[in-house]
């Protein structure tokens, strides 16, 4: 069966999610691996997203954090500052599953700005949760598409920290959770070394080769002594997504209606 | 107390140029007609403060209304960037925009703490994030029990907070319900709050006791504005406009063509008011 390789990431990423997790989910690739753990070998999985939504079951993906879908399907809705004091600060969450616009070595993320604060080339939308679900999930997992430009060896802005300067750097600054144990991308799975914390491959997708990787990542990349070969997307896997793609373009279009709201009356 | 006014004159008497105003609603109950009439009244200078600036916060910096914005999100939810936002940051166009970036944690504990009658807020997080180092209101204390290094930052306390909710009693009294967002921190800890509704009602329907009710002594106005809150949504009302949110990225992509949409959708539009219906 042909796949492309945004749906190898997205099988990828879902496959490592198990039915007792807990997990802070983010908006679009994160969203897209949670769900279709849900929908697949996970059903019990338990998403939380920021907007307050905990053991949220949509029937399509939702394209805002705060989506009708989210809270309606959810087991509870809570505000938002209960949600960032007593649920992500408390230690509730086990799986922070986080995107971003670069990468680094040390899997630190940047979703702030591409060259200086100051000055930036290119103004993105900023850390949201992204910080703190970072260091305070159990362990965080990364799900991102692989370039030089978004794998780069440093980050031009840390927006949430992954392993800083890589070892025990962590820790030094207090941080007790685990941090980015595995990054999935659409040629390969990264996890950290476990001595420097430096991202290595452990699998790779199929048809992709070792010069693939090298070629989209902007430092030189290593390998696991042992690197393991993805399985492919199987022809379930690939129908509960594809399905839940096209349930999610039906939801999404339609009305586009300029608006200038209206005032008073009850129309 | 509260008084139910027309839009345009609750946004004439508490929103002054110069003021800090909160218009919170997270991606639900976004306050898009107040957002709408305070560019139509060309306020100035004003500092912004929203989680997720959101279309609203786009539209009103587009327009010149902003000189600071307090935020921790800035991009259009699952489309991409805020292009008005991005302009005023990289361009300085229409003219420069102050920023005070924060984390989404930070700014809930910050309006948490203004509800509370805090000075500041303090909450495990920030740690090893650059932010850090570009915004001086981020500061670190010792916990004075167990030594845990905490961050802190100030309280939010706005001259004004704008929040949108499902409906209102004759009396004043606010329900919000689905996502609440940080509305109720936002609005225990203003100054002044101004309250949009879909619909004002002889009975609140309160569905549970531990419903979120804003009692009416907690309000200054109260503005009738169905459909106030689209291309958001108001849970109960009208879903979200999610083909809308998409189409948004190209109107704002472009200077002239944003102009062009905002003064036939929101400027030729105005003052688009009509006195709420009084009290009894």
């Amino acid at each position: 069966m042909e796949y492309s390789t945004a749906e190898m990431m997205a099988v990828a990423a879902a496959r490592v999610l198990k039915n007792d997790d807990v997990c802070f989910v983010g908006i679009g690739a994160p969203s897209v691996a949670c769900n279709l753990a849900r929908l697949t070998h996970a059903p019990d999985i338990t998403l939380i997203y920021e907007s307050g939504t905990i053991g949220t079951k949509p029937d399509v993906l939702p394209l805002s954090i705060g989506d009708p879908e989210l809270s309606e399907t959810a087991l509870t809705t809570v505000s938002v500052p209960e949600m960032f004091r007593y649920w992500l600060q408390g230690g509730r969450i086990s799986i922070g599953f986080l995107g971003g616009a670069q990468i680094d070595r040390f899997g630190n993320i940047n979703s702030s700005v591409i060259g200086t604060y100051e000055h930036p080339k290119v103004r993105l939308p900023g850390g949201g949760g992204a910080p703190e679900i970072a260091s305070l999930c159990g362990q965080t997992y990364v799900v991102m598409s692989q370039t030089r430009r978004t794998f780069v060896e440093r980050v031009d802005f840390i927006t949430s920290f992954g392993y800083g300067t890589g070892g025990d750097h962590r820790r030094r600054l207090g941080i007790r959770t685990q941090g980015p144990t595995l990054v999935v991308t659409d040629l390969c799975l990264l996890r950290p070394d476990p001595q420097t914390k430096e991202l290595m491959v452990t699998s790779i997708h199929q048809s992709v080769t070792r010069e693939d990787i090298a070629q989209r990542t902007g430092w030189l990349i290593r390998f696991a002594d042992t690197v393991e070969q993805t399985p492919p997307p199987t022809e379930t896997e690939l129908a509960v997504l594809r399905d839940l793609h096209a349930r999610t373009e039906r939801a999404h279009t339609g009305k586009a209606m300029p608006h200038a709201g209206s005032v008073g009356g009850g129309v | 107390m509260t008084s139910f006014l027309s839009l345009h004159d609750a946004i004439a008497e508490y929103v002054h140029d110069g003021a800090s105003v909160a218009m919170e609603g997270f991606t639900h109950l976004i306050p898009f007609v107040a957002g709408h009439e305070i560019i139509r009244q060309q306020k100035r200078d004003l500092c912004l403060i929203r989680m997720t600036p959101d279309l609203i916060y786009d539209q009103l910096i587009g327009m010149g209304c902003a000189r600071k914005l307090i935020f921790s999100w800035g991009g259009n939810p699952g489309v991409g960037m805020l292009h008005r936002l991005r302009d005023a940051v990289e361009h300085g166009w229409p003219h420069p925009l102050e920023l005070e970036e924060h984390s989404h944690a930070a700014m809930a504990n910050a309006y948490a703490a203004g509800a509370a009658g805090l000075p500041c807020a303090i909450f495990r997080g920030y740690q090893g994030s650059d932010i850090v180092g570009i915004n001086p209101h981020i500061r670190f204390i010792q916990c004075p029990f167990t030594g845990e290094r905490l961050a802190a930052v100030p309280a939010i306390r706005p001259d004004l907070t704008i929040i949108h909710a499902q409906r209102v009693d004759r009396a004043g009294n606010v329900l919000i319900e689905g996502i609440i967002g940080v509305q109720k921190e936002a609005a225990l800890a203003a100054t002044h709050v101004i309250v949009t509704v879909e619909e004002i009602v002889d009975d609140l329907r309160v569905p549970s006791p531990n419903a979120t009710v804003l009692p009416y002594w907690t309000i200054n106005a109260i503005v009738e504005a169905s459909g106030g809150a689209s291309p958001s949504y108001t849970h109960g009302y009208y879903r979200r406009d999610n083909a809308f949110y998409t189409a948004w990225d190209a109107i704002a992509r472009d200077r002239e063509a944003f102009l062009g949409w905002m003064h036939e959708h929101v400027i030729a539009t105005g003052p688009d008011t009509k006195l709420a219906s009084p009290p009894n």
